[in-house]
């Protein structure tokens, strides 16, 4: 058994929305889980499961081999950042640090030392005496974190906690959190729905999509090869094309083009997926694009258009590449790097 | 220049306000420092007189009632002890009465704040009948506990309360949970703190209101030891100033309270922001 062992754990609100579907998922001791998503899929609750903040419907909840699904959330020695941050407003950062190790019984020398210890590390030991009123979104950010590290929980639980962040501080404390996790060697579980975010700093990599994990593996995995037509769209940015096509004897015949040889019996109608990245320019091209638009970000170009179809297209290249709106390009995909779904089911089958 | 005269036209008209109120009590506290004689013949007074210890120690000390057993001073014991009954008892009783109602799975929770809520329009005058016959039944006439306990139940602050803790984030309790503190915990190191400027005001406002007192001071009690401040406005015998220099002594404790009490107040708006 892992250190958390989730077994077909169900959650059905009062409401009857049913949130979270016989999911079954093993976290290892140390590893930094990242639980990805569109809004609404249920990665609040299956995390919020875990803390102890909503009752199980149905299913098992095993923390360092013990059966928590009853135990009371102060109990569980998880700690949770909170989107919010849920900073508790009328005590000062010292305080915050120091609340959950005073509930604890911990005398106040080793709680002294344990508080400026976590504060050194996130370095915040200026503002222990501050209100987390008076302390900007990026240091409140690393009190919620510093409440989490001083407790020496079992598990980490983020819920979005770099969503009410600007862009260049979520980068950054994106780094920090990930670097931090590796020096305290916590194992963490991390929701988001911002996929970078999630490919940067997972471990490994639960997509969920509707309450049921779609998809379980290292964000590389995941990548190279998504299991299904959701986690294609959902991994990679920019999204993935698609077009529609037929498959039958092995050949994929789309608008305009066909491919021989595929590994798959499949027959029937297929969406065929085509990353941005997995295109280069060649002559006896199969796919003709008339560009739109150019988007350069220096390290890259972005070009979006059409095809023949009138389906919209992207195509990523480097960056020094010239290209003109209104021309058009000759597309080949790259050695072979292109995905076939069932378009019924939406499950890969090449 | 029309700034400084919209600033000055208002202030005047916050002067005239103030002068209307300030001046009968000023008239009445003038009055109460001279002799009886004075004001039979002169009528009320703008100006101190040269009886103020006189005419104050008089009052405080002198046993009046049907049978010369209370002292104005007692009175003021007993208002305080009713007062702060009220206040401190309604305060605490409401503050946790909203924590239930709030954070407790109370299957009819709303319904039953209603019911609470209600009371408000059922006061003290229209259930004094039922009231009494409990205390009498109780033998809490004549004591300090029948003469809090009837009015500090109170729906007002109760309501204060609940729509405050209502606006409390569910993640401050959650995350408070995850620290380990229980339902208890929570209350005493997060609710009580957060609430602190609505205890205070909530304090003054029971405490002005308990103060404030009359009918059922007087039914429950029919010893003169339990007579309170407000009744002794209307019991009190004595000459013309004797009563004023009541009148102005009873108005001292409710200031003293706000006085106090408003510091804390301000204080503590001033520091959560
Ligand atoms: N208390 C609740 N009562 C009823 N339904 C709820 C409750 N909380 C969440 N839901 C529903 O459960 C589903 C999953 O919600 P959840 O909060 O887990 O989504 P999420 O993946 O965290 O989304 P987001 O990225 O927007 O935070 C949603 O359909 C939501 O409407
Ligand atoms: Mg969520």
């Amino acid at each position: 058994m892992s250190f958390l062992d989730l077994k077909n754990v169900t959650k059905i609100y009062p409401n009857g929305t049913k949130a979270v579907h016989e999911t079954s998922l093993s976290v290892d001791e140390g590893e930094f889980m990242v639980f990805v998503g569109p809004s609404g899929c249920g990665k609040s609750t299956l995390l919020r499961m875990v803390a102890g903040l909503e009752d199980i419907t149905d299913g098992d909840i095993n923390l360092d081999g013990k059966l928590i699904n009853n135990v009371d959330p102060s109990e569980r020695d998880v700690a949770m950042v909170f989107q919010n941050y849920a900073l508790y407003p009328h005590m000062n950062v010292y305080n915050n640090l120091a609340y959950g190790l005073k509930n604890r019984g911990i005398d106040k020398k080793t709680i002294e030392q344990k508080v400026n210890d976590a504060a050194k590390l996130l370095q915040i030991s200026e503002f222990l005496q501050r209100k987390p009123s008076m302390l900007s979104g990026g240091q409140r950010q690393r009190v919620a974190m510093g409440r989490a590290i001083v407790r020496n929980p079992k598990i980490f639980l983020f819920d979005e906690p770099l969503s009410n962040l600007d862009a260049k501080l979520r980068i950054q404390m994106r780094l920090e959190i990930k670097k931090l996790q590796q020096k305290v060697g916590v194992t963490s579980i991390f929701v988001t729905h911002d996929q970078v975010e999630a490919m940067t700093l997972a471990d490994r990599l639960a997509v969920i999509n509707d309450g049921i994990i779609e998809q379980l593996g290292t964000p590389i995995e995941i990548y190279n090869n998504p299991k299904s037509l959701f986690v294609a769209g959902f991994i990679g940015s920019p999204q993935m094309n698609f077009l529609d096509g037929n498959l039958k004897n092995k050949t994929l015949s789309a608008e305009g083009f066909e491919i021989r040889d595929i590994n798959s019996d499949f027959e029937g109608d297929v969406t065929l997926g085509i990353r941005p990245e997995h295109l280069i320019q060649s002559d006896n091209a199969l796919i003709n694009l008339k560009v739109e638009l150019v988007e350069q970000l220096g390290s890259d170009n972005l070009v979006y258009g059409q095809l023949k179809n009138k389906n919209d297209f992207c195509y990523r290249c480097p960056g020094n590449q010239k290209v003109e709106n209104g021309t058009e390009l000759n597309l080949q995909i790259d050695e072979n790097k292109y995905y076939i779904f069932d378009k019924s089911s939406g499950k890969r089958v090449n | 220049m029309t700034k400084l005269f919209t600033s000055g036209f208002s202030h005047l008209i916050l002067f005239i306000g103030i002068f209307i109120m300030i001046v009968p009590v000023w008239m009445i506290f003038a009055s109460s420092t001279h002799t009886s004689s004075v004001i039979n013949m002169g009528g009320l007074q703008m100006f101190l007189g040269e009886s103020f210890y006189d005419n104050y120690l008089r009052v405080l000390l002198y046993k009046g009632g049907f049978f010369k057993e209370i002292t104005a001073l007692k009175m003021f014991f007993n208002s305080f002890i009713m007062a702060t009954g009220v206040a401190i008892l309604s305060v605490v009783t409401s503050l946790m009465a909203a924590y239930a109602l709030v954070y407790y799975r109370i299957k009819y929770a709303s319904f039953l704040f209603w019911i609470i809520f209600i009371t408000i329009l059922v006061p003290l005058e229209l259930r004094i009948f039922p009231t009494y016959s409990i205390m009498a039944e109780l033998n809490l006439v004549n004591s300090y506990f029948g003469l809090i306990v009837p009015i500090s139940a109170s729906a007002i602050a109760t309501l204060f309360f609940r729509q405050f803790y209502k606006t409390v984030p569910d993640e401050l309790l959650e995350s408070a949970k995850l620290d380990g503190a229980n339902t208890w915990r929570f209350f005493i190191d997060f609710l009580i703190p957060l609430s602190k400027t609505m205890i205070v005001a909530m304090l003054i406002f029971m405490f002005v209101f308990g103060y404030n007192q009359y009918l059922w001071p007087l039914l429950v009690t029919t010893s003169e030891q339990y007579w309170t401040v407000v009744m002794g406005l209307k019991m009190m015998s004595g000459s013309i100033v004797h009563r004023f220099a009541f009148v102005i002594m009873s108005m001292v404790p409710p200031i003293l309270i706000i006085v106090v009490l408003q510091k804390h107040f301000i204080k503590g708006v001033f520091q959560d922001k």
